[in-house]
């Protein structure tokens, strides 16, 4: 029990752990939607390009969650505007815009005088949080997970078949985009925890990891969050234990999580489906 | 004369250079089943989206009950049944997840199925024969119980109008035969229903109505009268129906 209630006892460890349990839920819930729809470069670009919005934010003074959500704005219309009025095909469009918007959010950072280190944005200041950072996290979390969860069955129709969301009357576009806007807020939510640079990670890993486990979206929408917490927390405590960076260490976990899956799942897994395989082949040479 | 159930009036479309409807006019009466005919690329996809207001048209209007495809839209009054190559077949939903899709423009904020719907549901797979297959994972029925769950999608609905998309693509005999059943039931009971497809043999005993399109309205009549040689050379540009 030491072991577990040891790192309890330091404030900024409450903190760190706090937060990145809201920023595992919300990214993990997300994450269902972002893999079926096959918008997980979507995230990574939109997770990318909030940072010059978030180094602007902090430079005015403003709410770094506003930062965010214009930049990804811009970001995707940007993306749109060289897809459609060029030769050039979405993924490089994509890769273009948020490397050129990652890069600018950099200079800001250069020559940008702070006490606090703007660095941290970038791969995350886990055991750093301060009570401030703290509350945006559980308010724009809380924002996040409830609309998430609210219009489920919306975006999922809207993943799945926009054609007919389109035809019973509801807006595939405002569906859309809605879910980039959640995108935008999520990754100011989990910009703390991992940084900038391994947001995907969560935003991906365990979506793509409950779908290797359940014909049920209803059931990933659980196994997601859960599978991310416990990594994180795992992850956590890892960092704490072996000194190593803790951002780093929580998508590490997700990973490795995810490999065991992808290797052992008893439906989806490669093992357990060539197992399956040989099985039938053995079947058919009795016969 | 009664209002058209769906009036297409000198429709052109054009995707940037491509012109894919050039003043294409249609006019469709309730409780019809009518067969759209056309090679790829005759604008058939086209003339669907125009229908359900997915596709501004650049000239020309649709009017579907002499009201603009929106207001149908609204009512939930319009069942699309899309192309096999359009769904992704491994999405983690069940048949009845995907069925129960048809409730929700008559559902609240959150979409929540209240017991009527849950009900209306039930019937529907019942009609199309699928009941023991509603927990499945869809990508795991055959291509004809595929084709079905959509159908029942609609059924749930309360369409009053269905589009189907090569809805027999694939799919076997017994899956055709019921498919071509319910669309009968359902015309009779007032929906009016428009088929695009490329099988020309099945067109006769499932349709009222047929229309050969090339771009524009080529002919629209009877299916005997559409599927006469000469006429499906002009679609075609080739003999079709003895190809093989």
């Amino acid at each position: 029990m030491d072991f577990l209630l040891e790192p309890l006892t330091y404030d900024f460890m409450v903190r760190a752990l706090a937060t990145t349990a809201i920023a595992a839920v919300v990214c993990a819930v997300l994450s269902c939607w972002l893999v079926l729809i096959g918008w997980s470069l979507m995230g990574d670009a939109v997770s990318h390009a909030v940072l010059p919005g978030v180094v602007l934010a902090y430079i005015v003074g403003a709410p770094f969650a506003l930062g965010a959500l214009v930049f990804a704005l811009i970001a995707v219309t940007l993306i749109g505007v060289v897809r459609n009025t060029s030769r050039v095909k979405e993924d490089a469009a994509i890769g273009i815009v948020f490397t050129s918007l990652f890069a600018l959010g950099l200079v800001l950072i250069s020559v940008t005088p702070s006490q606090t280190d703007l660095n941290h944005i970038i791969f995350g200041n886990l055991l750093g949080v301060s009570v401030p950072d703290l509350i945006q996290v559980v308010v724009l979390g809380v924002v996040a997970f409830a609309i998430l969860i609210l219009k489920r069955r919306d975006l999922t129709l809207y993943a799945f078949d926009p054609t007919h969301a389109h035809a019973i009357g509801l807006s595939p576009k405002r569906l859309g985009a809605l879910l980039l806007g959640l995108l935008a807020l999520t990754s100011v939510v989990a910009l703390q925890t991992v940084g900038v640079v391994l947001v995907v990670a969560m935003l991906i890993i365990p979506g793509a990891t409950a779908y290797l486990l359940t014909d049920r979206f209803s059931r990933m929408l659980v196994i997601a969050p859960v599978i991310s917490v416990v990594c994180s927390m795992a992850g956590i405590y890892l960092s704490y234990y072996l000194d190593t960076a803790s951002g780093a260490m929580v998508v590490l976990t997700q990973g490795v999580v995810f490999a065991v899956v992808y290797l052992f799942s008893p439906r989806q897994g490669l093992i357990g489906t060539r197992l399956a395989k040989a099985r039938r082949k053995r079947a058919v040479a009795a016969v | 004369m009664s209002t058209p159930a769906i009036a297409v009036e000198n429709v052109t479309v054009h995707y940037g250079e491509v012109l894919a409807l050039d003043s294409a006019s249609l006019t469709l009466e309730h409780s019809r089943i009518c067969g759209l005919v056309g090679m790829n690329g005759s604008g058939k996809s086209t003339l669907f989206k125009v229908i359900m207001g997915m596709v501004k048209p650049d000239s020309g209007r649709v009017l579907i009950n002499g009201e603009p495809p929106v207001k149908m839209r609204k009512d939930a009054g319009i069942g699309y049944v899309p192309q096999s190559e359009d769904v992704d077949w491994a999405f983690p939903l069940s048949v009845r997840d995907v069925v129960m899709m048809g409730r929700y423009g008559h559902l609240g904020f959150t979409r929540r199925p209240r017991k009527a719907d849950r009900e209306a549901v039930d019937h529907a797979l019942e009609r199309v024969e699928l009941s023991e297959f509603a927990d499945r994972q869809i990508g795991q029925l055959s291509g004809g119980q595929k084709k079905r769950a959509f159908v029942a999608r609609g059924i749930a609905q309360g369409a009053t109008m269905m589009l189907l998309d090569e809805p027999f693509a694939g799919v076997d005999k017994r899956s055709e035969a019921t498919i071509t059943r319910l669309l009968r039931e359902l015309a009779d009971n007032g929906a009016t229903i428009l088929i695009s497809t490329h099988d020309l043999h099945a067109l006769p005993q499932l349709c009222d109505e047929a229309v050969l399109l090339m771009r524009k309205v080529l002919m629209h009549g009877s299916p005997d009268t559409v599927l006469q040689p000469e006429n499906l050379a002009m679609a075609f540009g080739l003999d079709v129906m003895n190809r093989g």
